[in-house]
């Protein structure tokens, strides 16, 4: 009994929660790899991009909501989401039309593309601002939980509860069709292999009569709907505040560094490292401890760290990977 | 930055004093019309964001080294005021303040010795080892740390609840701002510089955040986010209300037509002109002493050709560390000054669009590689910022004129201010698209 319910303790607030996070990571760190893979540089535009798809979904959510449009039990924004990876992949083309092309034609260096995406930052930061403001908004709807605490506890007469809420459900399903999906196409389509053969080496793609204006089309789109995704499944699983999403950027990176830059399965694996970690370290212990060694009291609460250094637990891995193995846990590219 | 080289940017020689002179015009007009204290205030901190976007400059001018955690070293610069000039809280030594220093010690030992080891182990032997002595290490660290914080901020919670300052002149914490960045800019730069060119970017990124966080958490240090009020002047500056009591002030202001609480507010801001000025002209000095040095040959060498910078012998690695260290110095020195300006330490002011990207806005439209370049654009880009607040709004309000009252016209007036967001990253793309070499193109 009591071995079950430290069990349970740890799947509700560890494992259940690092799930879903991860997903999300890794769904943004796919978004980062295959940029890196392809474009050849760090888009630090990506948090931002993320905000802008979610504000673009959840405006598109709200006008659903007003007319009366819903998914039942599953939050609207699903519904919503399809919109809001239009207008944002509409809006990165033309942003590579604008901003990219010039510099991709005259060859500059990785860090002035970096420099670039600084520039985009602030602009897609801005637009995100002015269309939703800077609040935070919450705009799950549909069922709360798919597993409700109390009914767990009625249901197995264990002492701890066990919740899991409709949106980490929907998480992970979503980030499984979409990872799933994104996989098929790079191995199966034509496209997707000459997206392969382009980030393998650039010249021997272009000399097999491959056309780079269209991988870096299908690039970006791809780019814009993974970020769109990741976006909304975090702002539903947590909520929408448009800063938030800029200090992802960190353990987004820190996930495509960890998995390999440049590698899509290193960016998933990488997200669940990164989520993992950032969740055990953050969380206090001290109930499972109680639990696990009888007639014995924790002192504190057996937290590593506070929660307000999640952010030094993705760097301390970034740190010890890029000391250790500096090409990542799966091989990634090195320029 | 850019290999090719446009023809010579116009107006040649008298192109940098005349882009001054127009920055000279816009302060003053600023003075004229908004009021003298305003225009002083705008220049003062565009003094402080010179010496920043000089700082930055160093890294990304002559080195190539991209930096993301500016907004780190200003706020661990900032911290120097605080642990210098605070007074001391009577008793927090004694209740926990050894004790505190003595956990970091003890943290500190345990990488060493993590890091010692991995040198001289191998194979397994080495891992089981190194995280064993981290382990190890954190608990202890723990052990002796978290009691000892409790027990300090258990001192007078409401005003006091850290450890205080030395009590010392705040002028010394200008150069202590610098030893402290530049001594988190060594250990980052050990770890990220020499692998490829992203991970310095995307490590500074992280430091960044964490040098935040612990500012904004760990209030036996400054408080956290509860601030730090009533650091101490700098030597030469006044407080307002003395000079005000003045008899002799008074008189003279009076004298000046000015009545004694403007006089003294202007007297005040002057005063940190003039020291912000002196430093600034130090730096600046001592800055293109170095550039035109063989040292400033070599940098820009290996900025522009690693490998044949390394070919002819120079160790690439070393050198980087050498400017990122240096440049993160003069980012925390100017951390260091802007808390001594405010007079208040606020941990959660530190952002990273204002404190990290503005300055590189700056350093790119002044031109990188270009000191004078750098000191342009931080008083130009400092001066748009502050002045972009207000023309966001106004703006607004003339688009949106015609536009009936309701929702929409309130959302648009009411995000107006996000404006300037929006305005800095299209100079930045600008700049970088059609003038990269900025407005006062390197040499």
């Amino acid at each position: 009994m009591e071995f079950l319910n430290a069990l349970v303790a740890i799947l509700n607030y560890v494992v259940v929660p690092a799930t879903a996070y991860g997903a999300q990571l890794a769904l943004g760190a796919l978004g980062v790899t295959l940029i890196y893979g392809i474009l050849r540089f760090s888009n630090f535009a990506h948090g931002d991009t993320m905000a802008f798809g979610t504000g673009i979904t959840i405006i598109v959510t709200w006008g659903l909501q007003a007319l009366g449009i819903g998914l039942g039990p599953l939050p609207t924004a699903l519904l919503a989401l399809p919109f809001g990876i239009a207008i944002t992949a509409a809006l990165v083309l033309a942003t590579d039309r604008v901003v990219y092309r010039y510099y991709r034609k005259v060859k500059t260096a990785p860090v002035i593309l970096t420099m670039v995406s600084v520039g985009v930052m602030f602009v897609m930061n801005g637009v995100t601002r002015l269309l939703i403001g800077v609040d935070e908004i919450q705009f799950a709807d549909g069922e709360r939980f798919v597993v409700a605490a109390r009914a767990f506890k009625a249901a197995t007469g264990l002492n701890e509860p066990l919740a899991i809420r409709t949106t980490q459900v929907i998480t992970v399903v979503v980030a499984g069709l979409v990872v799933w999906a994104l996989f098929w196409f790079l191995a199966r389509t034509r496209t997707g292999k000459s997206m392969r053969a382009f980030s393998d080496n650039e010249d021997l793609a272009l000399l097999s009569g491959i056309n780079p204006n269209r991988v870096v089309a299908v690039t970006w789109i791809i780019a814009a709907a993974l970020a769109t995704t990741a976006g909304t499944l975090y702002g539903l699983d947590k909520s929408f505040k448009a800063f938030n999403y800029f200090q992802l950027l960190l353990p987004i990176f820190a996930a495509a560094i960890v998995g390999g830059l440049g590698n899509p399965l290193g960016a998933i694996a990488g997200g669940f490292v990164i989520a993992f970690s950032e969740v055990g370290v953050t969380y206090a212990w001290k109930k499972v401890a109680t639990y696990l060694i009888p007639n014995w009291e924790a002192e504190g609460l057996m937290q590593l760290l506070s929660t307000e250094y999640k952010f030094a637990v993705s760097f301390a891995i970034l740190i010890i990977v890029l000391l250790f193995k500096p090409t990542g846990l799966f091989k990634g590219k090195s320029v | 930055m850019s290999t090719h080289q446009p023809s010579a940017a116009r107006g040649g020689k008298i192109r940098a004093p005349l882009l001054f002179a127009v920055m000279a015009v816009l302060i003053g007009f600023e003075g004229m019309t908004s009021g003298w204290n305003g225009a002083i205030g705008i220049l003062n901190m565009g003094l402080i964001s010179a010496i920043l976007a000089l700082g930055v400059n160093m890294q990304w001018g002559y080195a190539g080294l991209f930096n993301s955690g500016v907004v780190g070293f200003i706020a661990l610069g900032g911290l120097a005021p605080v642990l210098v000039s605070m007074p001391p809280t009577p008793g927090a030594f004694a209740a926990g303040g050894w004790q505190i220093l003595i956990g970091l010690l003890i943290a500190v030992a345990a990488i060493v010795l993590a890091v010692w080891l991995n040198g001289r182990l191998a194979g397994k032997a080495r891992v089981l080892a190194i995280v064993a002595v981290l382990v190890a290490g954190f608990f202890i660290y723990r052990a002796v740390f978290d009691p000892a914080v409790a027990a300090v901020q258990a001192i007078n919670p409401s005003a006091l609840g850290y450890l205080g300052g030395l009590g010392l002149p705040v002028l010394l914490a200008w150069p202590v701002g610098a030893l402290l960045a530049a001594g988190a800019a060594w250990v980052i730069g050990k770890t990220a510089l020499g692998l490829r060119s992203d991970y310095l970017a995307i490590a500074t990124l992280g430091i960044g955040e964490i040098i935040v966080a612990v500012l904004k958490n760990e209030e036996w240090l400054a408080r956290g986010v509860l601030n730090v009020n009533g650091i101490p002047r700098p030597w030469p500056v006044p407080y307002e209300i003395d000079l005000q009591g003045n008899a002799a002030f008074v008189e003279r202001a009076a004298a000046l037509g000015l009545d004694p609480v403007t006089a003294s507010t202007l007297l005040v801001k002057l005063l940190y002109t003039g020291l912000f000025v002196a430093v600034l002209g130090l730096l600046l000095w001592a800055a293109q002493l170095a550039l035109k040095s063989p040292w400033g040959r070599m940098m820009r060498a290996i900025r522009d050709n690693e490998i044949s910078a390394a070919a002819m012998g120079k160790n690439v690695t070393r050198r980087h560390l050498q400017i990122f260290v240096l440049g993160s110095a003069v980012i925390g020195l100017a951390g260091a000054m802007m808390i001594t300006l405010d007079g208040q330490m606020t941990p959660s002011s530190y952002n990273p669009l204002r404190y990290t990207f503005l300055i590189w806005v700056m350093v790119i439209v002044g031109g990188s590689g270009n000191n004078w370049g750098s000191v342009l654009g931080g008083l130009l880009i400092w001066y748009l910022w502050i002045k972009a607040e207000a023309w966001g709004p106004q703006m607004m309000d003339l688009v949106t004129a015609n536009l009936s009252e309701g929702a929409l016209k309130q959302h648009l007036v009411d995000s107006a201010a996000h404006m300037r967001l929006i305005v800095m990253g299209l100079v930045l793309l600008l700049v970088l698209r059609f003038s990269p070499r900025g407005l006062l193109p390197e040499r």
